[in-house]
């Protein structure tokens, strides 16, 4: 299925890139985010990084739909 | 607007003025500033990203947060975005209430969510020309938790 996927602040210097279109055999956020890594070996994972899906933040647990914006937010610094 | 962003210098007396009561015998101000020094690095200036759709949603759940949970009767946050220099105001807080402690505890509330929570990043410019993202791996190879102290 077709997803749309955008980077943030540092994830998005390490994709090189601001966003993209993705086709994802289906699958959770973080499965999503880890196929990303292995088409990007830049992008790394890191533990207080957080994910929006369509505007709302979500959870990297969550089932990804068709359609959906996935938005991948590097460790926040606001402050 | 309880929550906003703001790509111009923050009206701080504006701030102040927007959560006046006469029912409120307390104000609560946080204002969080750019400072020369950070991780041991002299800093020059630092810009920050906001991504607007979602930040200023979970800003002003956050808010509604605080009024639920503290006696309070305003609060209001404004956040910077662009670039800053040494001494600029990136962050206000404001609160008011009938007494101190809840206006205290809200303010509190309000800026240590908005570090946590929302879609907010810093890019610190060194004096040597470096610049770099500050964030959690930095904390972790540091010694200490993301929202320590030594993040005001």
């Amino acid at each position: 299925m077709k997803v749309r996927v955008r980077y943030f602040a540092l994830f998005r210097e390490q994709a090189g890139c601001a966003s993209e279109s993705v086709d994802f055999p289906g699958g959770t956020a973080m499965e999503l985010f880890q196929m990303m890594t292995a088409k990007h070996p830049s992008l790394s994972a890191q533990a207080a990084a957080l994910v929006a899906v369509n505007d709302e933040m979500s959870a990297w647990e969550e089932p990804i739909n068709e359609d959906d914006e996935v938005l991948f937010f590097p460790p926040v610094a606001g402050g | 607007m309880k929550f906003s962003v703001s790509d111009t210098a923050i009206d701080v007396s504006a701030a102040r003025i927007a959560v006046a009561d006469k029912h409120c015998g307390a104000l609560a101000v946080f204002e969080g500033w750019i400072r020369d020094h950070n991780e041991g690095q002299e800093v020059e200036r630092l810009e920050y990203e906001v991504y607007r759709p979602v930040a200023e949603k979970e800003g002003a759940r956050i808010i509604d947060e605080a009024l639920a949970r503290f006696s309070i009767s305003h609060a209001l946050c404004i956040h910077r975005e662009g670039l800053l220099e040494l001494g600029d105001c990136a962050v206000i807080v404001c609160v008011s209430a009938a007494h101190r402690g809840a206006a205290f505890d809200a303010c509190r509330y309000i800026i240590d969510q908005t570090k946590t929570r929302l879609p907010i990043w810093k890019k610190e410019h060194y004096v040597t020309g470096i610049s770099e993202w500050v964030n959690c791996e930095q904390c972790a190879a540091a010694g200490h938790a993301h929202g320590d102290q030594r993040h005001d």
